[in-house]
């Protein structure tokens, strides 16, 4: 066998993981509207982790602001200027870091929590699965955003509580999803020969079934990260976040209470929200047209 | 559950879901249904009062430091105030008060009206309800037009305008549409004049009462905020009808109406319609809670004098035992949402009667 010169490259050669990540970033790229996704968030995202390049701290001060109150955009300050006489380019800018921060970290969180409840429930069925899918059936069930509201009020202004009351309010679709996903993979046959081999549960958890199911993790952080950052707005825009931060809901908080309403201060308004809605119509794309490659069932 | 029945006999577990098949037990059954559901309905309701008592009872660290901040106090009347709120007796007791007062309608003082909050929840509730329910109406009609037309023709101009605008609108936040059309028809922008007052419920300063001019009044306050639920929530509802559409599409029945020689909009309107709707009527009710969400930001936007306002207001302090209320009624609605849904499931599609 070794000795012949014409044996076909070894099936090995590429393991059959990497051959279905090419496949599935084949099937991404003949998506125009998931391209469009990925390259709205490649660029936010660049912008946001270059911003201190060249915005200075000087441009987010409030005091010794280089402006008057809310003017309209000029050749000076292209946005116009918010309350306080600040340029409002740079704030906006600026502002991508904490929305984007605080969406990743807590759909991090959500995902750690939501996977390991639906791992769990998934894998030892009976009364554990039972006990863990009546709390996440009643977690869904639950309204989001007095829920998020009553823990950040709790836990007192700030992104820390912020970030909690997201995740807390969020694992329990991931559970649900990951909980079924869990159920069908250990329906197949390499399990039973895992298990057959000696595997412990928590051998064939992490080992076998987490691999299996981790692309169903990754569309629901895609689609929860769009929610995290909706929510982590709203709650900055009701007044819950760092004061002192300069984020898009704390402008559009301020805009909205320092008069920019009644002065017809478009300028100031608009910016922060379009910016919301590109990143969440970003994460929103990418999660769909994910969803479409791994269950063709699921769109068209 | 006692029930004599044939299929009780060998798998009581799965069997309590199949009820025995007849006439006469069909009301037992429903009963047994009703029970299961209460029962379901009631555990949650524990469930929602064990973690209100966690949130607003167990998390702050101390209470009557965030009761007394900004004021100059003694250590006795610290004392006096730890006594007062109960702080001093082990947590089951006051676990046990928390269930008993709150089941009895008394949801504690607020700090900043100095009002009891049932009180102030009583008074918030109905125009919370005005527009909550004007707004789902509008929304679940124009999503619902939508759908249907759009999972009629799958891929088509109007699927593909429509279900681009929804997913749009779902990636707005809700307060800045609601700045934005303050901004566009309140304030007046270019050439548009003001053409809604900015926010409250009514003009101050005109009478109240049931008077067609304080119904026109009201219902002219209403229009932005009601405008902006609908153009955010419309979309939940044409995503459900549009998918449960396009899973009637490929079904014999519609074959056999078209067969018949039935007009395109008749075998919709007749045939497929009617059968996508059974999947979408409880979804519906599944959306209340995201129609609070929207509720609590625009009327924060619009100060329309509602549960939403009154959250936001307690949020600025924050009033802790105004917060717990206003949660406490929130989550609770929406458990009976959830417990009304189920039973309208029931009642509307017969399968469910006998699976």
């Amino acid at each position: 066998m070794t000795a012949t010169t014409q044996a076909p490259a070894p099936p090995e050669a590429t393991p059959p993981r990497l051959i279905a990540l090419r496949r599935f970033a084949g099937e991404f790229a003949t998506r125009p509207t998931a391209v469009a996704g990925l390259a709205i968030l490649v660029a936010v995202t660049v912008l946001a982790l270059a911003a201190p390049l060249f915005i200075h701290a000087s441009d987010l001060d409030v005091i010794n602001a280089p402006g008057q109150p809310i003017s309209p955009p000029s050749a000076r300050f292209p946005l116009g200027t918010d309350y306080a006489g600040r340029s409002i380019l740079p704030l906006l800018i600026w502002g991508a870091r904490p929305s984007l921060a605080i969406g990743v970290i807590a759909t991090a969180l959500t995902m750690i929590l939501g996977s390991t409840i639906g791992l769990l429930a998934g894998h030892y069925g009976g009364l554990t699965s039972k006990v863990l899918m009546a709390v996440t059936d009643w977690f869904i069930a639950l309204p989001t955003l007095p829920l998020a509201i009553a823990l950040a009020a709790v836990l007192g202004q700030g992104d820390t509580s912020i970030t909690i009351a997201i995740a807390v309010t969020s694992w329990s679709a991931t559970a649900r999803l990951i909980r079924a996903q869990t159920l069908a993979v250990e329906a197949r046959p390499f399990i039973e020969r895992a298990r057959a081999l000696g595997a412990r549960d928590d051998q064939l958890m992490v080992r076998q079934v987490l691999p299996n199911v981790a692309p169903f993790i990754l569309v629901s952080a895609t689609l929860t990260v769009a929610g995290a950052i909706l929510t982590e707005t709203t709650l900055t825009f009701l007044g819950l976040g760092n004061p002192t931060d300069v984020s898009w809901g704390a402008m559009i908080n301020q805009a909205f209470f320092q008069g920019a309403v009644s002065a017809g201060a478009w300028w100031y308004i608009l910016p922060p929200g379009i910016a919301i809605l590109i990143v969440v119509l970003g994460f929103t794309l990418i999660g769909r047209a994910v969803e479409n490659i791994l269950n063709p069932r699921m769109g068209r | 559950m006692s029930s004599t029945s044939a299929p009780l006999s060998a798998q009581s577990l799965d069997a309590l879901e199949v009820p025995p098949s007849g006439g006469a037990s069909g009301a037992r059954d429903f009963a047994h249904y009703l029970t299961r559901k209460l029962a379901a309905a009631v555990i949650s309701f524990v469930m929602l009062l064990v973690l209100g008592f966690v949130i607003f009872s167990l998390m702050p660290s101390d209470p009557v430091e965030s009761l007394t901040r900004g004021h100059a106090t003694s250590a006795r009347q610290m004392q006096f105030l730890i006594r007062q709120l109960g702080l001093n007796q082990p947590v089951w007791e006051r676990f046990g008060h928390f269930v008993a007062n709150t089941l009895q309608g008394h949801l504690g003082y607020s700090w900043q009206f100095e009002t009891p909050v049932s009180t102030l929840v009583a008074q918030r509730l109905w125009p919370t309800i005005l527009l909550m329910g004007s707004s789902t109406i509008v929304s679940i009609l124009l999503g619902m037009w939508l759908g249907i037309h759009s999972g009629w023709r799958p891929g088509r101009v109007l699927d593909r305008v429509s279900t681009g605008t929804a997913i749009t609108f779902w990636s707005v936040p809700t307060f800045w549409l609601g700045i934005i059309l303050l901004v566009l028809l309140s304030t007046g922008f270019g050439p548009i004049p003001s053409l809604f007052p900015a926010g409250g419920m009514s003009t101050p300063g005109t009478p109240g009462g049931l008077t067609p001019a304080h119904i026109l009044d009201v219902a002219h306050h209403l229009v932005l905020p009601c405008l902006t639920l609908v153009l955010v929530s419309f979309a939940q509802y044409q995503m459900i009808m549009r998918s449960s559409m396009v899973d009637e599409m490929g079904t014999p029945y519609l074959l056999t109406a078209r067969a018949k020689g039935l007009r395109d909009a008749e075998v919709r309107r007749k045939h497929a319609v009617p059968n996508a709707l059974l999947p979408s009527v409880t979804l519906i009710f599944l959306q209340v809670g995201t129609m609070i969400t929207g509720a609590i930001t625009v009327e924060t936007v619009y100060s329309w004098p509602g549960l939403g306002y009154l959250t936001y207001q307690a949020l600025q302090i924050p009033d802790l035992p105004l917060l717990e209320g206003t949660f406490i009624v929130f989550s609770a609605s929406v458990i009976v949402f959830n417990l009304l849904a189920d039973l309208l499931y029931r009642y509307l599609d017969p399968r469910v009667r006998r699976a």
